[in-house]
C-alpha cells in the first residue's frame, strides 16, 4: 500500500510562491504552463470549454424551472422505482451514481499504476472503468425508455411544466454522449497500454507520434470530468 | 527515459508524503505525480459517504433551505474532492490551477443574471397569463 510511483514531469524548474510566481510564469517567454505538458494542458483547456457548455445547459435549465408559471415534476417522484415491492425515491439515480464514483476510483487507480509501468494492473483497470461506464449508458438508456413509455417528450409530459423533458433529454443526453465517447477511447488507451505501446515507443496509428504513459492521465483527466459533471447534474437536476 | 520510476518501500503515511510534496514542489517539482493508492481509496471512501448523504437529503424529504445548503455542501466537497485529488490540481503548478478554475467562478455571475431575468420573465408571466378567476 505505501508504495509510490515517481513521474518525471519535465524539467525541474524553479517555482516562485503565490501570485508572482503566476505572474512570473505567465510573463515568460514561450510557455505559461511550464512543467505541465502541452497534452495535459490542452486537455485541462478543452475541460475548460466543456465546463462552459454544461454550464449553458444547467442555467437555461435553470432560468427554465424559475420562469414557469406551471408546477414542475418533482424528480423524487419521476425518477422512483419499485423494487421488490418496495416505492424507492430516485433509486436507479443513486446506483448510477455509484457506478460512476466507482469508475472514477478505478480510473485514478489506473493512472497510478500507468507511472509504475504495470502493465496488467494500468490495463485491466481501465477496462473495469469502461465497464463501469458503460453499466451507466446501459441504466441511462434504460431510465430514458422508461420515461419516454411514460408519456415524457421534449414538448410535453404528463406531470407539469413541458420545459421538463426537454431539459432532461438535452442534459443527461449530452452527458451521456460524454460518457460513451469516454468508454471508446478508454478501451482504444487500454488496448495500446495492454500491447506495450508506451514501453517500446510504437508510433500511434493517426500522428506517428511516441506515446507515453502521461495519456492515461491525460484520458483519466476526461473521465473524472465526466464524473464532475454528473455530480453538477445530480445535485442540480434530481435532487434540487 | 526520462520517466524513472522508484518504488519506496517501507510504512510512510500518506499525508506526511503529501504534505512534504506539496511544500517541497517549488524546490524540486519534477517529482510529478507520486501518491500512494491509499489516498485514492479514502477519496473514493469519502466520495460514497458523501453521494449516500445527498441521497438521504432526498430519500428523508428534507425542505427548504436546509435542504438546499445541504445538497449545495455535498455537491462542493465532492466537486473539490474529485478535481483536487483525482485530477491533481492540488499538485499542479498554480498558474495552470488559477487559469483553468478562475474562469468557471465567472460562470455565477451569469448565474446572478439569469436568476433576474427569470424572476422577471415570471413576473410578467403571472401578471399577462393569470388565470381567469
Amino acid at each position: 500500500m505505501a508504495e509510490t510511483a515517481l513521474t518525471n514531469a519535465g524539467d525541474s524548474l524553479e517555482r516562485i510562491e503565490g501570485w508572482r510566481g503566476i505572474a512570473a510564469d505567465w510573463s515568460s517567454d514561450q510557455r505559461a504552463f511550464k512543467n505541465v505538458s502541452w497534452g495535459k494542458a490542452m486537455m485541462w483547456i478543452f475541460l475548460l470549454s466543456d465546463t462552459f457548455i454544461f454550464s449553458c445547459f444547467l442555467l437555461s435549465y435553470m432560468t427554465a424551472r424559475m420562469s414557469t408559471t406551471v408546477p414542475w415534476p418533482n424528480p423524487s417522484e419521476v425518477f422512483a422505482l419499485t423494487l421488490g415491492g418496495q416505492h424507492i425515491p430516485l433509486i436507479l439515480i443513486a446506483i448510477m451514481t455509484f457506478v460512476l464514483i466507482s469508475s472514477s476510483g478505478t480510473m485514478a487507480m489506473a493512472v497510478n499504476f500507468g507511472y509504475r509501468r504495470d502493465r496488467a494492473k494500468t490495463a485491466v483497470l481501465m477496462l473495469i472503468t469502461a465497464a463501469l461506464g458503460a453499466t451507466f449508458v446501459g441504466m441511462q438508456a434504460f431510465e430514458w425508455t422508461k420515461l419516454i413509455m411514460e408519456g415524457v417528450r421534449p414538448w410535453a409530459n404528463p406531470w407539469g411544466a413541458a420545459q421538463f423533458g426537454s431539459s432532461f433529454f438535452m442534459i443527461t443526453g449530452f452527458h451521456g454522449t460524454h460518457v460513451t465517447f469516454g468508454v471508446i477511447f478508454l478501451i482504444a488507451i487500454a488496448r495500446k497500454v495492454w500491447r506495450g505501446d508506451f514501453d517500446v515507443e510504437r508510433r500511434g496509428f493517426f500522428t506517428s507520434r511516441k506515446g507515453h504513459y502521461e495519456i492515461v492521465e491525460i484520458m483519466g483527466l476526461y473521465w473524472h470530468f465526466v464524473d464532475l459533471v454528473w455530480v453538477f447534474i445530480f445535485a442540480f437536476f434530481y435532487l434540487w | 527515459m526520462a520517466d524513472a520510476v522508484v518504488h519506496l518501500e517501507g510504512q510512510q503515511p500518506s499525508l506526511r508524503i503529501h504534505a512534504h510534496d506539496a511544500r517541497a514542489a517549488g524546490a524540486t517539482h519534477a517529482k510529478g505525480q507520486q501518491h500512494p493508492i491509499k489516498l485514492y481509496l479514502v477519496v473514493w471512501g469519502w466520495l460514497f459517504v458523501l453521494s449516500t448523504c445527498s441521497y438521504l437529503v432526498d430519500y428523508f424529504g428534507l425542505h427548504g433551505y436546509l435542504r438546499w445548503s445541504l445538497i449545495l455542501l455535498f455537491m462542493v466537497l465532492k466537486a473539490g474532492l474529485i478535481v483536487a485529488v483525482f485530477m491533481h490540481m492540488a499538485w499542479e503548478r498554480l498558474a495552470l490551477t488559477y487559469a483553468i478554475l478562475l474562469p468557471p467562478v465567472l460562470v455565477l455571475v451569469f448565474v446572478a443574471i439569469m436568476v433576474l431575468e427569470s424572476d422577471y420573465t415570471h413576473l410578467i408571466r403571472v401578471i399577462s397569463f393569470a388565470l381567469p378567476t
